[in-house]
């Protein structure tokens, strides 16, 4: 039997494979940028998956989780913090990336990789 | 007779490393779901909480009073990597503003709205955003009790801007309050964390307040400060990257 | 420890195997807003699949950030090179050639 984690984290791995494959294989920027943000959404999915327990409940401490028993309840909450981050940072870079394509696309007024030439050898 | 056959072959050889370039990319797809594979095999799950984590489950509610532990690890233990964050989520914000700037147009040339806004869509988006800003506050006062915290409920903030945005493409923000506000919530969490060095055990220690019962809304120190601050500076941030990715255009 | 509720089971399995068919409709789509709408929907059904896996923070924030701020970054982009004009009609027929060479090998 499979737990929850296992299936979360084969999930995960699949999106960024499936994140990858777009990346290498599509021509036009804007499409390579979705499935970078395909990619990180797997990413964070696999580090959550890596954090979680079976039969344990989220870290919040309240009525059903008292603080007594906490190391006896809760998951691992340093994945979560580590996602938390991951997810802001993975929108600046989004951004980053799209006013780049932006800048170049009212550069060259074409978004297709394979023209964009200059640093070809 | 000479140019048609010229071309059939360079398409021909586009062709050509169209197809290496997708098997390259297929082989390199396949040595990383081979790597993937493996962990995923040879991955057995935690019973036990580790070293890191045990300590953190352990000592959060003593030590820092915060009843949400990720919280508590993002604002207190692990504050001064947050702050790292805020700082490259700024300098992003701020070269996105920089690589668009120049096709801005002035501010003071005439626009003229594609389609003109309805009145439902305008009392509608009116009525909404100080409803969502209220959710947002919420969001990131709370963040020490419940899910949620500063960069959620900026993030919730910045959604209300941006429907003011869809709703009223021609709409100007204030660039001089968003960066005034940007600013003055960075230096003041900057400040706090200073505070701490020099009246509690270290930079962004919580115990400059009395850390008080667990789970009423003024507890755990000074992280529903901090937290606060956190909300307005990502929101700010978020609504100038929105604002600058949309209002240029090009000229 | 107690056993997996075969609930909780099916509702894991229907979202990973939604998410998947999201990525691959973002990556194979032949319109780009049909694309980055998918993408949305992979970090929707994303942040889903966080509170299944009790991190209730991660999901609100990918929630607000992954799937709200992110797919109106995207249109808002498209929207600006749409309205350039030059290029406006190019981004599909990029694709379409692209599509195109797909669908010969």
């Amino acid at each position: 039997m499979i737990s929850l984690a296992q299936m979360a984290m084969a999930a995960g791995f699949i999106l960024i494979l499936i994140g990858f494959y777009g990346a290498l294989t599509q021509r036009n920027l804007l499409r390579m940028i979705v499935a970078f943000t395909i990619a990180d959404t797997g990413v964070n999915i696999v580090l959550v998956a890596v954090g979680h327990m079976r039969g344990r409940t989220a870290p919040i401490l309240d009525v059903a989780v008292p603080a007594a028993d906490a190391v006896a309840r809760v998951i691992d909450p340093v994945p979560q913090a580590l996602v938390l981050t991951a997810i802001v940072i993975g929108l600046g870079v989004t951004a980053l990336m799209l006013a780049y394509a932006l800048k170049l696309h009212a550069r060259k007024h074409t978004l297709d990789i394979a023209k964009m030439t200059e640093l070809k050898w | 007779m000479v140019a048609p056959i010229s071309t059939l072959t360079t398409r021909q050889t586009t062709r050509q490393t169209h197809m290496i370039k997708r098997a390259i990319a297929l082989l390199l797809l396949f040595a990383v779901g081979t790597l993937f594979a493996s962990l995923l095999l040879g991955y057995v799950p935690d019973s036990e909480l580790n070293h890191t984590a045990r300590y953190y489950a352990e000592r959060t509610a003593g030590d820092v009073g915060a009843a949400n532990i990720v919280t508590a690890i993002v604002v207190t233990y692990r504050g001064l990597d947050t702050l790292g964050e805020v700082t490259v989520l700024f300098i992003s914000a701020a070269i996105v503003g920089l690589v668009l700037a120049q096709d801005r147009l002035p501010s003071d040339a005439p626009r003229q709205p594609r389609v003109p806004v309805s009145e439902l869509l305008s009392t509608g988006s009116r009525a909404l955003t100080p409803l969502i800003l209220l959710l947002g506050v919420y969001v990131f006062v709370n963040g020490h009790l419940t899910p949620g915290g500063g960069f959620q409920g900026g993030a919730i903030v910045a959604s209300g801007m941006l429907l003011l945005l869809l709703a009223d493409p021609l709409k100007q923000f204030s660039h001089q309050l968003i960066s005034v506000l940007e600013s003055l919530s960075g230096l003041l969490f900057v400040g706090i964390g200073v505070l701490g060095v020099l009246l509690a055990g270290g930079f962004l220690d919580n115990r400059l307040l009395p850390i008080g019962t667990l789970g009423e809304l003024f507890s755990a120190g000074v992280i529903p400060v901090i937290y606060s601050l956190i909300g307005l500076k990502v929101g700010a941030e978020f609504s100038s990257m929105l604002a600058s990715l949309s209002e240029t255009e090009e000229t | 420890m107690s056993p997996m509720s075969p609930l909780v089971f099916g509702i894991t399995l229907v979202l990973c195997i939604t998410m998947i068919g999201a990525a691959l409709m973002a990556i194979r789509a032949k319109r780009l807003p049909v694309a980055i709408l998918a993408a949305g929907l992979v970090s929707l059904v994303a942040s889903i699949l966080f509170l299944v896996l009790a991190a209730p923070d991660v999901a609100m924030t990918e929630a607000a950030i992954g799937s709200g701020l992110t797919t109106f970054l995207f249109f808002f982009v498209l929207a600006r090179i749409r309205g350039a004009g030059h290029g406006g009609a190019n981004i599909d027929a990029d694709n379409e050639a692209d599509n195109k060479a797909d669908s010969h090998d």
